[in-house]
């Protein structure tokens, strides 16, 4: 199968997706079970991930501004700048689709080869709205808390490594932080994490609703999804930048 | 009662049914049979449903599948039970939550009365104290029972099996069939089998349709196919020196 025949079957995947759930009751414990497995237990990861590169950025700004000339709050406004526009969005939800996707597509690859899409199927539900529709909420309204949660602790991060290192003032840092605050960029990142959360969930479900053969063929789509996810990420990612901010 | 009438499917150049007729009663176990590659899961698909037949019609109880409109046939659906080969349960829900699926799906029940309505079918699968185990804690003959459970809470008028004894021990596999034969009595239910378990045919075998190359080669019961003289029913049934011995002392006490 062509890429083009891959991206047709994903947008009619989503039109069997987008419709109205058969039961409200039912829905809205997928929901919780989803928010559950998708962003709560994401949750340590995230924050570790972004803690640690916030201190990285703002131990290596300060290491690399030799110039006695250049102020030393731009380290606190380099992080801050760094960690909203790029490592929070992008960089949490490269980690996601690694973890994430390849939870989607081999829960719901493992359901495909051991039929229990088909068992769905012959009771008369619509599997990929069921399986698929409370991935697609839970993402779009919980990753972008986790990518806020992310800009904060990142920023935290740069803020105690300064303090563990001696590298930067405490003053010098907050000041950085508060100079030239942009509210549009917190509006730019949550635009990006609601995008990708959206590919996060719909790609990686499309891996594993499709799959076809054994297990072996469910760790295959896995990677397979992993990888389209981030190529996707990526992709979008320099569209978007330059729509929003160019 | 299913009745099907010149049933043809393909899947690409492969034409794998041919024009397959065949009824179903109410109320009686039947069983399909042939080797692998004969049709028998893609008949079975095509009576679920899960596949579209290009030619032919199936109707159930007089309703035609094809002519029903989309209501109709998630009504239809509600009506069928299914039994997969490796049972199929959701291994992320417990046991009462698998069996409830169903009822807490199509129907506005209260809560305690799904519990009772649950219990009540496992009991009637013999696992009462079963309902707050995961799939992956039972055995494969637990798990089949409970995918009884599941096809027959919602009081199907119809009820698919597809190998309903693969993977399990002679032992229990009687035990699975004596239930399903039982259940298809009680509840008078269209119950129709796919299944390569000779034991299954000779012990419930009320009716049987064998499959070979897309076409029906055969039907009859579980006592006329001691009988048959059809040379490919003959090979495939008897394929083994303990059935051949079998049906030759049937026939030798048959004639003295």
């Amino acid at each position: 199968m062509n890429y083009i025949e891959h991206v047709g079957k994903y947008f009619l995947m989503l039109g069997q997706v987008f419709k109205r759930p058969q039961k409200l009751s039912v829905f809205k414990d997928a929901l919780f079970r989803e928010i559950e497995d998708l962003g709560l237990k994401s949750l340590g990861i995230v924050a570790f991930i972004a803690f640690f590169v916030g201190g990285v950025i703002a131990i290596q700004t300060a290491l690399n501004l030799e110039s006695p000339i250049i102020p030393k709050y731009l380290i606190g406004f380099a992080t801050k700048r760094a960690m909203i526009l790029e490592f929070a969005p992008t960089f949490a939800s490269i980690i996601l689709a690694g973890k994430v996707g390849s939870f989607i597509t081999s829960s719901i690859g493992t359901m495909r080869v051991t039929e229990q899409i088909d068992a769905l199927e012959v009771m008369g539900i619509n599997s990929l709205n069921y399986l698929v529709f409370p991935k697609i909420i839970a993402a779009v309204f919980f990753y972008p808390l986790l990518v806020i949660l992310a800009m904060f602790l990142g920023i935290f991060g740069g803020w105690l490594a300064g303090l563990l290192t001696g590298l930067f003032h405490s003053v010098d840092y907050i000041d950085g932080i508060q100079l030239d605050f942009d509210p549009f960029l917190l509006q730019y990142a949550t635009i990006k994490a609601i995008v990708f959360a959206f590919v996060i969930a719909t790609i990686p479900s499309y891996h594993g609703y499709y799959v076809k053969g054994g297990s072996l063929e469910v760790g295959r789509a896995s990677t397979q999804a992993v990888v389209w996810t981030s190529v996707v990420i990526i992709l979008l990612n320099y569209f978007l930048t330059q729509m929003l901010l160019g | 009662m299913i009745q099907v009438k010149d049933l043809h499917k393909s899947f690409g150049d492969a034409h794998i049914l041919k024009g397959i007729d065949a009824t179903f009663e109410r109320g009686k176990t039947s069983l399909i049979i042939g080797q692998s590659g004969s049709g028998k899961t893609v008949f079975l698909k095509s009576l679920l449903g899960l596949h579209s037949p290009e030619q032919g019609i199936i109707s159930f109880d007089g309703n035609i599948s094809k002519e029903m409109n989309v209501d109709q046939k998630r009504q239809l659906r509600q009506e069928i039970g299914m039994v997969f080969q490796g049972s199929a349960l959701f291994d992320s829900l417990t046991v009462e939550e698998n069996i409830m699926f169903p009822v807490k799906m199509f129907t506005n029940q209260p809560a305690s009365e799904m519990r009772d309505r649950v219990h009540t079918v496992l009991k009637r699968v013999n696992l009462p104290d079963a309902h707050q185990k995961f799939p992956a804690e039972l055995s494969g003959g637990m798990q089949k029972r409970v995918a009884i459970a599941r096809a027959i809470v919602m009081n199907p008028k119809y009820l698919f099996c597809d190998e309903p004894n693969s993977g399990l021990d002679p032992k229990t596999a009687i035990v699975i069939d004596n239930l399903i034969q039982e259940i298809t009595s009680e509840y008078q239910i269209t119950t129709v089998i796919n299944t390569h378990d000779m034991n299954s045919v000779m012990e419930i075998g009320e009716k049987i349709i064998f499959l070979q190359d897309g076409l029906k080669a055969w039907e009859g019961s579980h006592k006329e196919i001691f009988k048959t003289d059809n040379e490919s029913v003959v090979n495939f049934v008897y394929s083994s020196n303990l059935f051949k011995k079998v049906r030759q002392s049937y026939l030798n006490e048959s004639n003295s």
